[in-house]
């Protein structure tokens, strides 16, 4: 265990070295920011209907949205691409250690530092200068910050479970354009999951991606009640369960495969 | 029972095989044609604890595949290894913590962190003991010579200093054996022989079992005492370096300088292989003609400046060898 709590730290401390990444991506994400705040102002003025959310809602969960954006499992991590297309993940076997769980632990670092050197600035700024809101209230608080571990364990899995696919299509970047656009719809990251018509919604309200987004920004908003967090938290923890099982099954047949057919 | 049990090892590769050009590519999409490979061919060894065996072969004989094996990554199709009494790839995780690699190609440092970074990461990753983790890179240290490198980051150290680095990282969980695929690599004169020193060293006072692969003669006439020569996925020759000099090239090397350029020179005993002025190199077996004898003769023969023997080097052999398999 201590092992890879030391794989952590260690791919966490060599992420926070990128500073510069951090900048750009930080005021992109700015700029990004004003952009969704005003094509949803622009929306909700030119609509007289009845709005799942309030105006008020949707600039908070904007910014929540650009703040922790790195935590969604969009991207492949670079380096773990390169061992396997170089065919030097062989070479990870020479570690005495659980492979499913050594990759795990990059997904935690490779999620988490950017997520921090971001999130933290961010959600500053967004709360004194651009009109984000604070938790609907105490409670809200709290469930939105138990569901973003929830958040970070379905991140990190589905990360390691698209991170292991690699071993099979060597350019890795099928399954990963694939994974990003199902990320950023079904997560509730472009369009709030409440707006989506009835059917789509009981879709994605069963997929483990809301787990990422709708569920703790929502949380937040107080747009689901507090009372309802250990459901959500259940949901969040069994989607996690059913994707390490699955990252774990693919990762042995690959390593299966690997091993047979040679580095 | 030996630390290291090869046995008729057969290991195949099928390489997926595309013809050239837009049809090819297409018609590969379609049906996949497989080429059988063969890497190792059934190879077998034994390697006694404290062994300093040198593995050699040209590109592509099977060097990589058997120590591929033997240290756990790849599984063979048939055959059998024990290491220290286990297989590799059934009890990986076992196997992996009582052996050090070090490739010459890639570094197990991590890349972006400073070099006592990766060793604090390599001393959790392999649960070495606190105070054992101590004494140890405190050895490591003085012996290759390291403390001004731990802080600094592996990128910025040159190939000689991450090559010390990395035998250092190789070590630390104490391993019995250690494997070394082409470690002298890439390395300056002086790099090599700080290497060569620590290896022997090791080797003598640890009593660490070392396999190394190498394409440098140098590294295999100054460390090791037993040579084994694979091509084309079987062992050629196992041996010591004297015997695989005895059995390949006996012949030793008479080279004269004589006072007279291009002055007649002849021997019953020896052939003359070529001259070059003053220098006349001739060619002669030592087990029907006594050295001794031979240079009396030349030298009462001929009027001459100096006279040396010598055996043909290593990479000779070698190559004889190789052109012999390959026949």
């Amino acid at each position: 265990m201590r092992a890879y709590g030391a794989v952590l730290s260690a791919n966490f401390r060599t992420l926070l070295q990128y500073r510069a990444a951090a900048i750009a991506g930080f005021t992109t994400q700015i700029f990004w920011g004003f952009i969704r705040v005003m094509i949803f102002e622009a929306f909700f003025r030119s609509s007289t209907a009845a709005q799942p959310m309030t105006v008020d809602e949707m600039v908070t969960y904007i910014w929540l949205g650009q703040a922790f954006i790195m935590l969604l499992p969009w991207n492949v991590d670079r380096e773990l691409h390169n061992l396997i297309r170089s065919g030097q993940v062989g070479y990870e076997l020479l570690r005495p250690v659980d492979l499913y769980n050594l990759w795990l632990s990059r997904a935690l670092a490779f999620r988490t530092a950017p997520t921090l050197l971001r999130a933290v600035p961010l959600l500053t700024l967004a709360l004194l200068f651009f009109g984000m809101g604070l938790p609907e209230s105490p409670e809200a608080g709290l469930a939105f910050a138990l569901s973003m571990v929830g958040a970070l364990l379905i991140s990190c899995s589905f990360t390691t479970l698209v991170n292991v696919t690699m071993m099979w299509t060597i350019s890795g970047q099928g399954a990963a354009n694939m994974a990003g656009i199902a990320v950023t719809i079904f997560t509730g990251m472009v369009v709030p999951i409440p707006f989506f018509p009835e059917w789509a919604q009981t879709v994605m309200e069963v997929l483990p991606f809301r787990g990422i987004v709708d569920t703790p920004y929502r949380l937040y908003l107080g747009h689901i009640p507090a009372s309802e967090t250990l459901f959500h938290l259940g949901h969040q923890l069994a989607w996690t369960v059913v994707l390490v099982l699955a990252g774990r099954w693919v990762l042995s047949r690959g390593l299966r495969r690997l091993v047979v057919q040679g580095g | 029972m030996s630390q290291i049990v090869v046995e008729d090892l057969v290991k195949t590769f099928r390489i997926a095989e595309r013809s050239p050009g837009i049809w090819g590519a297409l018609r590969g999409v379609a049906r996949r044609r497989y080429r059988t490979v063969s890497a190792l061919d059934g190879v077998s060894f034994e390697i006694e604890p404290g062994e300093l065996v040198g593995y050699i072969g040209p590109n592509g004989a099977g060097k990589s595949t058997t120590v591929k094996v033997i240290s756990g990554i790849l599984v063979p199709d048939s055959g059998r290894c024990e290491i220290l009494g286990r297989v590799p790839w059934r009890e990986r995780i076992a196997h992996v913590r009582s052996i050090g690699v070090v490739f010459g190609q890639r570094t197990q440092l991590w890349w972006d962190l400073p070099v006592i970074e990766s060793f604090e990461l390599l001393r959790e990753i392999y649960s070495v003991p606190p105070g054992e983790y101590r004494r140890t890179l405190d050895e490591l240290v003085s012996v290759l010579d390291l403390e001004a490198l731990l802080d600094v980051p592996v990128r910025q150290l040159s190939l000689g200093q991450r090559m010390r680095c990395d035998l250092a990282a190789a070590l630390l969980h104490r391993p019995s054996i250690l494997f070394l695929d082409e470690p002298t690599i890439g390395l300056d004169a002086v790099s090599k022989l700080v290497f060569r020193d620590f290896i022997k060293g090791f080797n003598r006072e640890r009593g660490v079992t070392v396999i190394l692969t190498t394409h440098d003669m140098d590294d295999i006439e100054a460390l090791c005492t037993r040579v084994m020569v694979i091509g084309e996925g079987r062992i050629l020759s196992d041996g010591t370096l004297e015997g695989l000099r005895e059995s390949i090239a006996p012949e030793r090397r008479l080279i004269v300088d004589l006072e007279e350029p291009d002055a007649p020179v002849a021997d019953a005993e020896a052939t003359v292989m070529r001259r070059e002025g003053h220098r006349v190199h001739l060619s002669f077996d030592p087990r029907r003609t006594p050295p001794a004898d031979l240079i009396a003769r030349i030298a009462s023969n001929h009027p001459v400046r100096d006279l040396f023997v010598e055996s043909p080097p290593i990479e000779e052999i070698i190559a004889r060898m190789y052109d012999e398999q390959r026949r």
